[in-house]
């Protein structure tokens, strides 16, 4: 199994959850996260006292899924996130040891 | 532990029959008091009223998060501490018989004699206690005005302390000067309508010598510091505007054409020093804000106070045009003096005040307003020099009486709070509460 984290841009968690339940994907956890990258903050003027704002609003989403599923899932991401612009996120994967459902105990893939 | 408790209760109850059995002369002759004056001070006093948690919601917003109550209860305990100043011993201070043109005496104390019968010295046609309740309203607001210097980093035990003396050492002399039977300012002939010299002016100096003795927040200049939530600021700002009908309108002590002249000039500069600072902001950094429109109304308010009834609806828009690009540039100025007065008192209300006691000078016409007589446009330069001499006085009184009493409370109590509660914010330091649970 592999987490994928999607840091994307926040008006478009709406689009990547619908395509991604339409895709299959079953569950998803989002948290709305700050951060920088190349593109770059912007500066706010407040009575003539200018703030220059690094870490911009971003949206994160976990989603754990079989290994086989990985590539079809960060697919749909990029095709409901993209806008071509700098800022649109990054996709990080990782390996996931074991997953189990708090309610029938369940575990690994079954779980999911 | 009976007898050790007897004598205070006694000495206690003694002072409470004295206090009480003072004689508060009502209006046994009714013809002289007019139902429609009474009515109007009595709700412009409560529209006073109202613009100090406006004010408190004006500051609040502006602050960060946890900051929040700590900022807001400042303002608002001004209401609890200078109330029971005023009736105490304020009121007497401020208009009480005067003394040498600088001070009244303590012969209203605990508001003896000041009943319902009108004291025609003030106001021939309403009860003594509405033009000294109408009048408390101001005294409350003015102390308010000034945390806006030293926001995020006052102790609140020494504010306590603070909001005390000033009203008493500054706001109740200066008070008296201008507005008082006696007071040396009034018999010069200044004209001072609703406050531009007692509370504005008087607020903002004060302000100035505030930021230089609590000193800059920890982080100013590096760390971001912006408002936590304009719209609180927008709302603080509406609610000033509307209490402000009270403040400059009820100042004519009567309800009739008077009134309505300071009504209406209120209303045309607010709105035109709105214009003024979102007009130059957007000249010179290319977006109009919303903190920008909130505060050109409060710096239009401020501006007109002095001159409400003495000059005409075109004068008034004129004064808020200008009051409003004066105080947009003067709070644009503040990073090169270096001093953090955090919620900038001393641009708006400070410059604010002292361009409308000069404008006021420059535009009163005996046209509009009889017993304020011509300023300098309509040939009478004399007022002109009459106003600056009282702005001069009232700045450099106001300046050093604050700068001596915050010295003296840092010294004995601490003005400032330790770097760890500063951190940590007023609301949890302080008063152990959050504003927000979201």
């Amino acid at each position: 199994m592999k987490k994928i984290d999607a840091i994307i841009r926040p008006h478009k968690i709406d689009e990547v959850k619908e395509l991604l339940m339409e895709a299959g994907v079953r569950g998803m956890t989002f948290s709305e996260v700050k951060g920088m990258g190349r593109q770059k903050g912007h500066t706010e003027v407040y009575r003539g006292s200018e703030y220059k704002i690094d870490f911009l609003p971003k949206i994160k989403v976990e989603i754990v899924v079989p290994d086989e599923r990985v590539e079809s899932v960060v697919a749909t991401i990029i095709k409901a996130a993209k806008t071509g612009n700098v800022g649109d996120g990054k996709i990080f994967i990782s390996a996931v040891e074991e997953v189990i459902r708090v309610r029938t105990e369940e575990v690994g893939e079954d779980a999911l | 532990m009976l007898s050790k408790n007897r004598t205070p209760n006694r000495v206690v109850l003694a002072v409470l029959a004295v206090l009480c059995g003072f004689d508060v002369a009502s209006a046994d002759d009714g013809a002289s008091v007019n139902s429609g004056d009474t009515a109007w001070i009595l709700i412009s006093s409560a529209l006073v009223m109202l613009m100090t948690p406006g004010l408190a919601l004006f500051y609040g917003g502006m602050v960060r998060k946890k900051n929040v109550l700590g900022t807001i209860m400042q303002s608002f305990i001004a209401l609890g501490i200078v109330t029971v100043q005023w009736v105490l011993f304020g009121y007497s201070l401020a208009f009480g018989p005067d003394i040498g043109g600088f001070i009244g005496s303590l012969a209203w104390f605990g508001l003896n004699g000041v009943g319902t019968a009108p004291n025609a010295d003030y106001a021939a046609t309403i009860p003594h206690q509405a033009f000294m309740i109408f009048q408390m309203m101001f005294a409350v607001i003015t102390p308010a005005l000034i945390t806006g210097a030293f926001a995020e980093r006052f102790k609140f035990k020494t504010y306590l302390v603070f909001v005390l003396l000033w009203s008493t050492f500054v706001y109740c002399p200066i008070a008296h000067w201008v507005w008082a039977v006696g007071g040396w300012i009034r018999g010069m002939g200044a004209l001072d309508f609703a406050g531009g010299l007692v509370v504005h002016l008087s607020s903002g100096v004060a302000a100035l010598a505030a930021a230089l003795v609590v000193k800059k927040r920890r982080g100013y200049g590096n760390e971001i510091m912006a408002p936590h939530n304009l719209t609180m600021t927008l709302l603080g700002a509406a609610l000033l505007w509307f209490g402000w009908f009270g403040f400059n309108g009820g100042s004519a002590v009567a309800s009739g054409a008077l009134a309505t002249t300071a009504f209406v000039t209120t209303h045309i500069a607010t709105a035109a020093a709105v214009f003024g600072w979102i007009g130059m902001e957007w000249l010179r950094s290319g977006k109009p804000t919303v903190l920008g429109a909130a505060s050109g109304a409060v710096a239009g308010l401020v501006t007109i106070t002095p001159a409400s009834g003495f000059v005409s609806p075109m004068a008034a828009l004129f004064i808020g045009l200008s009051g409003g690009a004066l105080c947009y540039y003067a709070v644009n100025m503040k990073p090169k003096f270096g001093y953090d007065d955090s919620l900038d008192a001393v641009g708006i209300h400070g410059v604010g005040g002292i361009w409308g006691a000069l404008a006021t000078g420059i535009f009163a016409s005996a046209a509009v307003n009889a017993a304020g007589g011509d300023g300098a446009l309509a040939g009478n330069v004399g007022l002109l020099q009459t106003q600056a001499i009282s702005i001069v006085a009232a700045l450099g009184y106001s300046f050093v009486v604050t700068y001596v009493l915050l010295k003296l409370l840092d010294k004995t109590m601490g003005v400032r709070l330790s770097d760890e509660q500063e951190y940590e914010g007023l609301d949890l330091s302080q008063h152990g509460e959050s504003g927000y649970a979201l």
